[in-house]
């Protein structure tokens, strides 16, 4: 359209309208459809994405092209103080490596979600997010508004929607981009190998808020700002059984359930005073 | 007991207590281990925007190694030097194990140890003293403290390296608050199962 398409009020209306139409490769589904589909989202390199996922939903986080780069935060929905603690998931489960099987563990002592299935080559729980002053350094225009956007200040926009703000942006885990410690301590990167389709299933295993940033690794080694988008979907599901094989893998789980479920018994109390299902 | 610089402030933290303190850019602070093997929990904040604070992950990324040694330079959650490692007795220092609290003791040793003093309780009432709470508490550094990663992921805290009168020395590169639980820790080996006292000496150059 030219520029005298939107002089009046009415053509910047149509201008405005026609845009609608537009099927963008990075897109939201919204609503997403079917009544069991809770979130269906394409996240393009730099950018961000948070929801609120009820206890037992299933979030499916897919690299379609391969080279996709994920920084995870994760919160009790009703609680936002409480929230991923990455020492206590590492230290509590007696393995710095996230994969199948593993907890996302709260700083409360309890389970935000499992990861049930993952395909991926692995992931990273030690590393930084990105913050403006590495990314311009590494690539220069760091900003949200530049060339290669930052996942600090991504996720300070982000939880800044959901009421928190910058303190709230704690250690992250860092998916699809797998790390290596050497046994004096250093770092490997084991990043580079394409992964087309790798996917990570997450439970959640009670009422969470998701904030997730998509941008390249820190150590990433490439010179140029360089992620491939990510596939979110997320459906509804039952909540881990009692005999669930997470729960029973290890007395660490055990107990982090139980922590869980005495939690989710005053929260049902809360919620049958307020009337709410 | 330090090697230069005149004392600003001198001062012993009793086994299991919480204690904090604003160190100026350009003094050291130096950590003794008194009687050996007594994890020192630790966190920092700049003085002027507490917002800024230690970040483990980005002190862990920039060096490119999850170890505090002598020359690391703890960073902040925007990147920016806030101390310096400039001498350590110790081989090395964790900042990957977090810190204990009565909750994650729950799952690591049972539910009964629930009502067991915490390093995180102690945190948090230094927090609340200076106008901070649950929200502030990020992961943290844990002088003297052993915790190796091997080869297949697995990762614990164990028997420690340090030794009585063993120290670590840090120099400010910004003003600082400096936020210590001694850790009270007695069902894992990271105080030898006996929280001990640690003294804490302010220097300033001479």
């Amino acid at each position: 359209m030219s520029a005298s398409d939107t002089a009046t009020t009415h053509g910047a209306r149509d201008h405005a309208r026609a845009q609608a139409a537009a099927v963008e490769r990075f897109s939201r589904t919204v609503p997403a459809g079917d009544p069991e589909v809770l979130w269906r989202e394409t996240v393009e390199g730099g950018n961000y994405a948070t929801r609120v996922l009820p206890r037992g939903a299933r979030l499916t986080l897919r690299d379609p092209e391969g080279d996709t780069s994920v920084q995870l935060l994760v919160f009790n929905h009703h609680h936002r103080a409480e929230r991923l603690n990455v020492p206590d998931t590492v230290k509590v489960q007696w393995q710095a490596y996230l994969g199948a099987g593993r907890l996302l563990l709260s700083d409360m002592g309890r389970v935000l979600m499992s990861v049930e299935a993952d395909s991926s080559a692995g992931h990273d729980t030690f590393n930084a997010m990105s913050n403006r002053a590495w990314n311009d350094a590494k690539y220069g225009g760091g900003a949200v508004h530049a060339s290669a956007p930052n996942a600090r200040d991504r996720f300070a926009v982000a939880l800044a929607k959901e009421g928190l703000g910058r303190r709230d942006i704690g250690a992250s885990v860092n998916l699809f981009k797998p790390v290596f410690v050497e046994p004096d301590g250093s770092f490997t990167w084991r990043g580079s190998t394409p992964q087309p389709g790798a996917a990570v299933v997450l439970r959640a295993d009670m009422d969470v808020l998701v904030a997730l940033t998509v941008t390249p690794h820190v150590l990433d080694p490439r010179p140029r700002y360089t992620v491939s988008p990510l596939e979110i979907s997320a459906v509804t599901g039952l909540p881990a059984a009692a005999d669930d094989p997470i729960r029973m893998a290890t007395p660490e789980a055990g107990r982090a359930f139980e922590n869980t479920d005495d939690w989710l018994l005053t929260r049902r109390l809360h919620t049958d005073e307020q009337g709410a299902s | 007991m330090t090697g230069s610089g005149r004392v600003v402030h001198e001062e012993t933290v009793e086994a299991r207590a919480p204690w904090s303190h604003v160190v100026l850019a350009g003094q050291s602070l130096r950590i003794v281990d008194l009687e050996g093997n007594q994890a020192v929990d630790f966190l920092l904040y700049a003085a002027d925007d507490p917002v800024e604070r230690y970040s483990a992950a980005d002190t862990m990324s920039a060096q490119g190694n999850v170890y505090l040694t002598t020359g690391s330079v703890l960073r902040s959650n925007e990147g920016n030097p806030m101390m310096t490692l400039t001498a350590s007795t110790v081989e090395r220092h964790d900042t990957v194990g977090g810190a204990c609290s009565r909750e994650s003791n729950s799952l690591r040793y049972g539910h009964h140890t629930n009502h067991q003093h915490a390093c995180v309780d102690n945190f948090l009432l230094e927090h609340v003293s200076r106008d901070m709470g649950k929200r502030d508490m990020v992961a943290n550094i844990n002088f003297f403290m052993n915790v190796p990663v091997e080869p297949d992921g697995s990762l614990g805290i164990v028997d420690g390296i340090s030794a009585p009168g063993l120290y670590v020395e840090l120099r400010a590169e910004m003003d600082v608050i400096v936020v210590v639980s001694n850790c009270p820790q007695i069902n894992n080996p990271c105080n030898g199962f006996a929280p001990s006292p640690v003294r804490m000496i302010v220097t300033e150059p001479a």
